[in-house]
């Protein structure tokens, strides 16, 4: 808050309880409970479902005999159902949850007529079961992104439209005059995903454009998914939590503006960046590289606006659940943006453009970022609608620390090894044989990762069922990982 | 302090400017592209495909072949798509005017298909796609390609022997029992039949222009595109 500071901390939502009641905070929260709870419930069963998928897709890229005779398993579907699982169901249910509970409490407004809210929810995750069914049974579009078939993506837009209708109405009618950069971002994902997604529906499946114009289509889409619907939404949340954990106001709000803007205008252009030395025009592919490299400028202004938020209470990270994820996600958002700038560039794409390197880029961005930064904003928000804590603080530091370390080793076996396959695959003196043996270890590590992570999702699951399940508590301490004593703290640094 | 409309029309223009940018203007530029009629051949370029290739591609969307292999060649001298014989040329976006769904791909853990009916054709070609289908470690050992032993089926036989039974190409623990026979399916034939059809051999003259060559390519040695005897994918 450098050179406005009354502007900046009125709209620090961690300055907020100065204006809004603990009574009011608590009305709205219980008037989401029903809706976050239903999206939170669809949302872990959706990320179980697609880490069984992930983990059978990844074992099959190195023992492909692995559940090899059935049809509906084989690996192009199962690792088109894997994907189709955590995006549209486990991402977008999470997204759904928080940008709610987000949108209510900063807007101060309560969630009215949730039951519609909750049909809209329903539709969705009906629509999700039958697309993944339809990919499954052999219906898949083989649209990157856009795999599930047409009898279920109508019934999602519907759903969506309506969910993200009633998140615009929350926030008109909230009676909070300010809007605070969370909503900024939350907003815009609400309207930029609808666009998005019937552009694509209509350009590649239902009236599809002529020859590789779908092809720009379809990465106009799939990295805007990203760039305009995960990012934001993840974005929004790490504006809120840190302030709110740390009880003080975000850094900048002139960075934070800068950051959101420059987002808007050089996000949604760099998706073409897959499509390097493709069949499409030349012009298109230079002003997605340009932007991808603009990316830097929102990047690292969010990067620091966070970080001089942060500093001076690092020591937090070690009692804080929500902040512990919620800043491994922020670093990975920084790190994985700034290395997809790079591999933008015509000559690193030249190699790491058709190999693992690029799917290991994905999963640091989707699950490095996003995932963590949800399932940090989790941690914080079921307590508050639940009015209980979370049963075991061993269970969290588990989740933490698999999910941690096993992201961090599938982003580096993957890219380690993408790069081999990619420098290997641009040398024709390597038979094609060879470059797929060099792959296998990595791709061993990575199936090794995958269960890490399964682990950590599993405890995640118990601790979530186990709270919902219990009665609720008289004890209204939260679950920390351990007791915060400041005097013990100087001397254990 | 209700900014809100502000807000609004900046997160509309901001992807609006993509839209136009990226969707729109191509859509226009080249949405509307033709085929060329080669007046020598009496051919127009590039030529649809026969409705039972075009089953197949059906078959590749459904079994997601797209997610290990691209379809589509870099320029010689970005990559090493040209020198490992992937194709003759850079793909145009010319030649995939006639497809209703467009199948580029985004990752190589098999090699780019886009011309693999040049690399593998006629009865030889066949007979290789059946094999390497039913299992790929008989042509290609090491090939971490998925079986796809589910586009078989074992039938009995009724008769003659069928003149499609294909376990002749298999070895000995492929064999069906007596009296039975193995024979692809009709998903499994089209498959085949699609990637025996895939081939961007013809050269636009429209597009000699505005295709990349590159200025001085030295001969490599062993880089030279396949016969259309097939020894396995380079």
């Amino acid at each position: 808050m450098a050179s406005a500071p009354s502007l900046a901390a009125s709209l620090s939502p961690a300055t907020s309880s100065e204006t809004v009641t603990r009574a009011e905070l608590s009305e709205i929260d219980a008037s989401t409970k029903a809706p976050a709870m239903f999206f939170l419930c669809s949302a872990i069963l959706w990320l179980l479902a697609g880490t069984a998928f992930a983990i059978i897709a990844s074992f099959k890229l190195h023992n492909p005999s692995f559940l090899g005779d059935s049809e509906w398993l084989t690996f192009g579907r199962v690792r088109t159902a894997h994907l189709n699982a955590v995006v549209y169901g486990w991402s977008v249910n999470a997204s759904f949850a928080v940008a709610l509970w987000l949108m209510a409490r900063l807007a101060r407004s309560v969630v009215r007529h949730s039951g519609l809210l909750m049909l809209a929810g329903a539709l969705w995750n009906i629509g999700v079961t039958i697309g993944l069914y339809g990919i499954l049974a052999g219906d898949s579009t083989s649209v990157e992104w856009l795999e599930m078939p047409t009898y279920a993506t109508p019934m999602l837009f519907v759903a969506y439209a309506l969910v993200g209708a009633w998140a615009v109405i929350t926030f008109r009618f909230g009676k909070s005059e300010h809007i605070y950069v969370s909503q900024w971002y939350i907003l815009a994902a609400l309207f930029w995903f609808p666009w998005l997604y019937s552009v694509a529906q209509i350009m590649i499946i239902f009236a599809p454009a002529r020859g590789t114009v779908q092809a720009l289509v379809n990465w106009w889409f799939a990295h805007n998914v990203l760039g305009l619907w995960f990012t934001p939404i993840g974005l929004a949340a790490v504006y809120y939590f840190i302030p709110k954990v740390l009880g003080k106001p975000i850094h900048s709000y002139y960075l934070s503006v800068l950051g959101f803007w420059s987002l808007a205008i050089f996000y949604n252009w760099a998706g073409v960046h897959h499509l390097i030395g493709g069949p499409v025009p030349a012009w298109v592919i230079t002003a997605g590289i340009a932007a991808s490299f603009m990316m830097v400028v929102p990047v690292v202004v969010t990067a620091i606006n966070h970080h001089l938020t942060m500093i001076g209470s690092f020591q937090a990270l070690k009692f804080s659940p929500t902040l512990r994820f919620i800043v491994f996600g922020a670093v990975n958002y920084t790190l994985a943006s700034l290395l997809g700038s790079l591999m933008a560039d015509r000559g690193v794409s030249e190699v790491v453009h058709f190999t693992h390197a690029t799917v290991g880029h994905s999963h640091h961005g989707l699950y490095g970022f996003f995932t963590m930064v949800m399932f940090g904003s989790i941690y914080y928000i079921l307590p508050r609608i639940l009015h209980r804590e979370w049963p075991s603080a061993k269970l969290i530091s588990l989740h933490f620390w698999t999910t941690a370390i096993g992201v961090i080793v599938m982003v580096v076996a993957l890219s380690v090894v993408g790069t081999k396959q990619g420098l290997d695959m641009n040398n024709a003196n390597v038979a094609f044989i060879d470059i797929v043996k060099g792959t296998l270890d990595g791709l061993r590590l990575r199936s090794y990762s995958g269960i890490l992570m399964t682990i950590g999702h599993i405890a995640f699951a118990i601790n979530f069922v186990w709270m919902v399940f219990t009665p609720r508590a008289e004890n209204s301490a939260p679950t920390l990982f351990r007791n915060p004593d400041p005097d013990l703290e100087v001397t254990a640094r | 302090m209700n900014r809100a409309p502000l807000i609004f029309l900046g997160i509309f223009f901001a992807l609006a400017f993509s839209w136009t940018g990226i969707v729109l203007t191509n859509q226009l530029a080249y949405g509307k592209l033709e085929p060329v009629y080669d007046e020598g051949d009496a051919t127009s370029y590039p030529q649809s495909i026969p409705g039972v290739a075009a089953q197949g591609k059906l078959v590749y969307q459904d079994l997601g072949c797209i997610y290990c292999h691209t379809q589509q060649v870099r320029r010689p001298g970005y990559g090493g798509d040209i020198d490992r014989g992937w194709g003759e040329r850079q793909s145009v976006a010319r030649d995939y005017i006639r497809e209703s769904r467009v199948l580029l791909g985004t990752m190589r853990t098999g090699p780019d298909l886009r011309n693999v009916g040049t690399r593998f054709a006629g009865d030889g070609g066949r007979e290789w796609h059946i094999r390497h289908m039913y299992d790929p470690e008989i042509t290609s050992p090491g090939s971490t390609m998925p079986k796809f032993k589910f586009l078989f089926e074992t039938r009995k036989i009724v008769g003659e022997p069928s003149p499609k039974a294909v376990q002749r190409l298999l070895p000995a623990s492929a064999q069906p029992p007596a009296g039975y026979e193995l024979v692809l399916t009709e998903r499994g034939n089209a498959l085949i039949e699609y990637l025996l059809s895939l081939k961007d051999t013809y050269n636009y003259p429209e597009e000699a222009s505005r295709v990349y060559v590159e200025p001085k390519k030295e001969e490599k040695a062993g880089a030279k595109p396949e016969a259309s005897q097939p020894e396995g994918h380079k």
